[in-house]
């Protein structure tokens, strides 16, 4: 395939869809070694309320106020999870379900009842994404990466994932001694007077920015599945933490490869005219990775958990 | 108009989905708190997200065959089908390898949610078939639904809900007190999967009512509920289904009766409605009644500390002591004390003495037990040991 067609239909999808799968696979190496693997999961369903919100107030579906709607319903629910989780005293759990199912219910609803048909807003869009419509019209081919004419017209979609990349991977280089510390042993990182609680949630809130910066373009099933599958993978491929991101980023890289290529050419290969969702692949793949590790990874079994370090 | 959706008088459809949405619901808040109970919540959002890809593998399977791809029956077995295989995904990796339950329950969510939207993408670009109407199973739906479709829905849900409650004896056993569940020979790890199945039913029924990504908080949402009116888990089972029942009713009814108004959703808000109002009313764990423990327990404090403070002669204050002394006529605006006032002080301060002397004592280890600064010793030794404390005090303290 030549550059001319490679480089304004494919090129801009796959480096956002790589960025999307690193900047979400490296904070959740963290999540996965918390067991706060679901707050991914969470996060993702109640972006759609917090898009819709700032949908119906500032009346445009602009990228900006979207991304603070988003932003700001990340922030609301994981506080509401933590009220109901302390007022009621019940577990986590119980208590994510609780606000996120709900939070969900009640987007849907307004979405729903106000009239979002004339815009490009509803639950699909939200849950698939569209990573094939990200499409660099300016270039003709690979010369175009150094035509600054050309660079002007590239989809926003991908310097914004690559901003966000850069500022997970500059938050968990920054804070790598304290978050590797608090995530194996919370009570010595306490002892040492490390501030674990904000720690804590200050990895929640940047897994929440990599969540609602990916949201827009792939779609909040990829997001769950990178910040899940990429570092489980990984986990039991190493017992190293410094081994594991990098297996994990490396993992994270080929789900996105790999699902993105199997998405547009795969259906041609055995016969069919469309290709189908990238981001469902990708999510697909990634799986696939998991499973594969689960079957034959080195450290796959609990009794070779000896301590990370 | 919802008077007449909440009286069943919407005709023949919206009457069988109102119904089969409460037995459903009663089916989901029963099968929910034993998966609450036993702290798994969350396999259910696993297991709902998991039958995506099944919905639609049936769907081009009975459209390979020359079928529209409409039939719920074929649909709901694939469903079944697929949410079993990531149950059974979740369990095996999270006994098998060294992740953790969540990670496992993420990893089959996103996986089988990601492969159903592939599977989606391929069923649009058929020719052959009907997807319209697939759409429903994300978020549930109950317009145009056929007469067969409702008759399905209603029939199942009450097979459901009879199903729960036949093995609830089990089921409330292996939840409370496995250990003792065991010791009297019940095998915990079939009656385990038997929730799990029981689960996989009520998710599988309720995904065309309330959609695949909602079902989990029909699950979730009652228990939670329950739980706050009650300390007895036989009685959190009743309440949940009460619950579930209740949300699905009123959400079937204003959803049959209002436009626009999805039917997932808005059993889900209801519900959230029913939680809320358990989270701040509720009688003992309740927001309210928490804080009027605190405020009762504070009032009991500043009275005490200030009649000690009276006892003693030193002047009061603290605006909130003063103000409850003065209210109980126990002090004048200016602090003085009144002649009940001091009254109540001198038995204060004898109160404090007496205590003051068993907390010496061994022998008294258990009175002392019960000391906490607020408790009036009247209460907790009888009259006999009263005088032999009052002996012991020495006289000068003692005013009366």
């Amino acid at each position: 395939m030549s550059g001319a067609e490679f480089v304004p239909l494919s090129l801009v999808p796959l480096l956002t869809g790589i960025c999307v799968a690193i900047a979400c696979a490296l904070p959740g190496n963290f999540l996965v070694l918390r067991r706060q693997a679901l707050i991914g999961d969470a996060i993702s369903h109640v972006v759609l309320p917090g898009i819709v919100v700032a949908f119906l107030i500032g009346g445009t579906i602009t990228t900006l106020p979207m991304l603070l709607g988003a932003a700001g319903a990340a922030v609301v629910a994981v506080g509401a999870i933590e009220a109901v989780r302390r007022l009621g005293r019940i577990e986590t759990g119980a208590a994510m379900g609780v606000v996120f199912t709900t939070m969900f219910a009640g987007g849907v609803l307004l979405l729903e009842q106000s009239d979002t048909s004339s815009v490009h807003l509803d639950v699909e869009h939200a849950l698939y994404g569209n990573l094939e419509s990200l499409i660099w019209l300016d270039a003709t081919g690979w010369s175009s990466l150094l035509d600054p004419q050309a660079l002007a017209g590239i989809p926003v979609e991908l310097p914004r994932m690559a901003a966000t990349l850069f500022v997970v991977a500059g938050f968990i280089a920054l804070f790598w001694r304290p978050l590797k510390i608090s995530t194996f042993d919370e009570g010595f990182a306490r002892t040492i007077g490390l501030r674990t609680g904000p720690l804590g949630l200050a990895l929640v809130i940047m897994a929440a920015i990599a969540a609602v910066a990916a949201f827009d373009a792939v779609g909040s099933i990829i997001v769950i599945a990178m910040f899940i599958c990429p570092p489980a993978a990984a986990r039991l491929m190493t017992n190293r933490l410094e081994h594991q991101i990098a297996w994990s980023v490396g993992f994270a890289t080929l789900a996105a490869v790999l699902g993105y290529v199997l998405a547009g050419y795969g259906p041609l290969w055995i016969g069919l005219q469309d290709s189908v969702s990238a981001a469902g692949m990708i999510a697909t793949v990634s799986g696939l990775i998991l499973a594969v590790t689960a079957l034959v990874g080195p450290h796959r079994q609990r009794g070779s958990a000896a301590p990370v370090g | 108009m919802i008077r007449d959706a909440l009286l069943l008088q919407l005709g023949y459809n919206a009457t069988l989905v109102t119904l089969g949405a409460t037995l459903l619901g009663m089916a989901a808040g029963v099968g929910g708190t034993f998966l609450f109970l036993r702290k798994r919540a969350l396999v259910s959002d696993a297991i709902s997200h998991a039958t995506l890809p099944g919905v639609a593998l049936a769907f081009m399977v009975m459209v390979t065959l020359g079928g529209t791809g409409r039939n719920l029956v074929g649909l709901l077995s694939g469903a079944a089908l697929s949410a079993a295989v990531g149950l059974l995904l979740v369990s095996w990796l999270g006994t098998r390898t060294r992740l953790a339950e969540d990670a496992a329950i993420g990893s089959v969510l996103s996986v089988f949610f990601g492969f159903g939207i592939v599977l989606l993408t391929v069923i649009q670009t058929m020719s052959a078939g009907q997807q319209a109407g697939l759409e429903g199973f994300l978020l549930g739906s109950t317009a145009g639904m056929l007469r067969s479709d409702a008759l399905v829905i209603a029939v199942s849900a009450a097979l459901t809900l009879a199903l729960v409650l036949l093995m609830r004896r089990p089921l409330t056993l292996a939840s409370f007190d496995p250990d003792y569940a065991v010791s009297i020979g019940q095998n915990v790890r079939r009656t385990d999967l038997a929730m799990m199945g029981l689960v996989l039913a009520v998710t599988v029924v309720g995904l065309k009512i309330v959609g695949l990504i909602l079902i989990v908080a029909l699950l979730i949402i009652p228990p939670v509920t329950a739980r706050f009116w009650t300390e007895r888990t036989d009685r959190v089972v009743l309440i949940s289904g009460a619950v579930g029942g209740l949300s699905a009713y009123v959400g079937a009814a204003l959803s049959a009766a209002i436009p626009a108004v999805p039917t997932g959703p808005i059993i889900v808000l209801v519900g959230f409605v029913l939680f809320m109002l358990s989270l701040l009313m509720s009688p003992e764990r309740g927001v309210v009644s928490a804080l009027a423990r605190h405020r009762a327990h504070q009032r009991r404090v500043h009275l005490r500390q200030g009649l000690l403070a009276m006892a003693q002669g030193q002047p009061i204050y603290e605006n909130m002591t003063l103000r409850l002394l003065q209210r109980q006529g126990w002090a004048r605006p200016d602090g003085v004390p009144t002649e009940l006032g001091r009254g109540r002080a001198a038995r204060a301060l004898r109160d404090e003495s007496r205590w003051q002397v068993i907390r010496s004592d061994p022998a008294f280890e258990a009175a002392t037990a019960q000391d906490d600064g607020l408790t009036d010793i009247e209460t907790v030794l009888t009259a006999d040991q009263l005088a032999e404390v009052d002996a012991r005090i020495p006289k000068a303290e003692v005013m009366s």
